[in-house]
């Protein structure tokens, strides 16, 4: 029961805030409140039963918070200049919860996505914004899932909501020739976010909030909002096909299980129909951008049934046309892999040795990594061990290095 | 992502502070580190004791052996360690920078170790 509270609470969190924020703008000061709102729900509700209108008892329990708040901010002022401050004057009588016709329901959703993913914040204050303004976790939630301590959060996000204050940024979509980069931002920040929770799904943090089903849920409204987006739907479809393989990515002794090794029986098939559906729609639909591309490689994956019959001229092919429109040294690194499998290791290798010049991966362990696999591949065990053990020694992540070690404990000769 | 700044001493460097000196260092470094605090970054921050006070402890035939002084007799020791959360490299080394120690001497970085899948 107290579970469905929970779920119920995240869900009305950017509604409430929504509209606050529409209402009596001070963004930063509305978000404080409905945290506030949130955290007394939370006790009040379990004790004295849940109200029939939630999110109007929300929206009214943070509204006496925000004027609270803002009198007490003022308190030098005159009471003229708060109510002033505020479109309603206070000496109304106070917002009836059941007049959802006055505060209106629009699903402000969207502009509060955008103006969590402001291009002025860094990506982590985009990040913990995001997840607590429209995802509706708390600051020890988003600590938690991110692994630092909560007082780093907490400052993230205020530091986040001064600087949205100080850009005078309003609550409104952004206007429309701003509009396609500032959308870039914000599938960006989803794919941030997705992107950590699975990195560390592998760990042995449980208590954790699940950062993977959050990213989907929040690029699920998205797409919902944005309906016939390519990108979009390309994005929600990538982290469908992904999360598809979580229940094999790691063994028995928690450790690491590379894509070619998983056992496919375990997969989502649920999850892998709905990617493969949606990033098919989108790709007959829309010009085709990178997470598309993405993940239309992930399907192709996806829809093998052992790692033999993946259709590697087919990603190969996805590949060039990734690497086309982004400049990314990883995507060039990732299609090394597939030439591999195409045109043999050799080839691949004359790949790594370009990269080599390109300062942003020279000295990554996944250049090393890589290396390993097509030296292995070529037969020369003794090159492709040492480099294998030079990756282990370059990677800060104790479940890669056990992998790399493993892979260079392999081929130890004799 | 978390790094470890360590700093060095030896007798040479020690003995060439003036009382005032040192004192000076030691204000700065705690106004260094409650800003750290205050921003979130800071994990913590020690001060190692002198080597004088170091003991050795290993097993030997099943039982414990103690023995006092460092492991290795050397001219370079650990003197202090700092454990900042941080956003990125750049961030880690632009603290070491900052630290009053970096003037006079090195401050090494080195990232810790995570369980994280990939390098985050």
């Amino acid at each position: 029961m107290s579970e469905r509270i929970e779920v119920r609470l995240r869900e009305l969190a950017p509604r409430v805030l929504g509209a606050l924020v529409r209402r009596y703008g001070h963004f930063d000061a509305c978000e404080d409140a409905v945290q506030e709102a949130l955290l007394a729900a939370t006790t009040q509700w379990p004790q004295s039963g849940r109200p029939d209108n939630e999110r109007g008892w929300l929206i009214t329990v943070a509204s006496r918070r925000l004027t609270d708040q803002l009198r007490s901010e003022s308190a030098r002022r005159r009471r003229e200049d708060v109510d002033a401050a505020m479109d309603v004057p206070f000496t109304s009588r106070a917002p009836d919860p059941a007049d959802d016709a006055r505060w209106g329901d629009r699903d402000d959703t969207l502009t509060l996505l955008f103006l969590c993913c402001h291009p002025i914040l860094s990506a982590p204050s985009q990040l913990a914004l995001t997840l607590r303004a429209v995802g509706g976790l708390t600051t020890a939630e988003i600590a938690a899932a991110f692994l630092v301590p909560e007082t780093t959060v907490g400052q993230r996000i205020s530091r986040a909501k001064q600087s949205i204050r100080a850009a005078s940024a309003p609550f409104a979509l952004p206007p429309e020739d701003e509009r396609e980069e500032r959308l870039r931002v914000v599938l960006h920040v989803l794919y941030l976010i997705f992107n950590e929770g699975y990195a560390t799904s592998s760990g042995p943090h449980v208590q954790r909030a699940d950062l993977t089903a959050e990213a989907i849920r929040l690029a699920r409204q998205l797409h919902r909002l944005v309906p016939g987006h390519g990108e979009v739907a390309g994005l929600l479809a990538l982290m469908l096909l992904t999360d598809a393989h979580r229940p094999a990515r790691t063994g028995p002794d928690g450790a690491l299980v590379p894509l070619a090794e998983q056992n496919r029986a375990l997969w989502d098939a649920g999850l892998t129909a709905e990617g493969v559906a949606l990033i098919t729609k989108s790709l007959a639909e829309t010009p085709v951008g990178p997470y598309q591309l993405q993940a239309a490689i992930a399907a192709v994956h996806n829809e093998a049934a052992s790692a033999e019959e993946t259709d590697w001229p087919q990603i190969l092919a996805l590949y060039d046309l990734l690497e086309r429109i982004t400049a990314n040294p990883m995507v060039a690194l990732n299609r090394a892999v597939a030439v591999a499998e195409v045109h043999g290791p050799a080839a691949a290798l004359d790949v790594i040795a370009r990269l080599e010049g390109d300062e942003r991966i020279s000295t990554h362990h996944r250049l090393d990594a890589a290396r390993g696999h097509f030296l292995e591949m070529a037969g020369d065990r003794p090159a492709a061990r040492d480099a294998f053990r030079r990756a282990a020694r370059r990677t800060t992540s104790i479940p890669e290095q056990g992998y790399l070690e493993g892979r260079a404990a392999r081929l130890r000769p004799g | 992502m978390k790094y470890m700044l360590l700093i060095y001493g030896n007798e040479r460097l020690w003995s060439s502070f003036s009382q005032d000196d040192f004192q000076t260092v030691v204000a700065e470094t705690d106004a260094h580190n409650t800003a750290l605090a205050r921003s979130g970054e800071l994990v913590g921050a020690y001060g190692v004791g002198d080597q004088v006070l170091a003991k050795q402890v290993h097993i030997d035939n099943g039982v414990p052996l103690v023995t006092d002084g460092p492991y290795i007799e050397t001219k370079e020791y650990l003197a202090s360690f700092t454990i900042v959360d941080v956003e990125s490299l750049d961030r880690a080394l632009e603290i070491a920078a900052a630290n009053p120690f970096a003037r006079v001497g090195q401050v090494e970085v080195r990232p810790l170790m995570h369980e994280a899948a990939v390098d985050v």
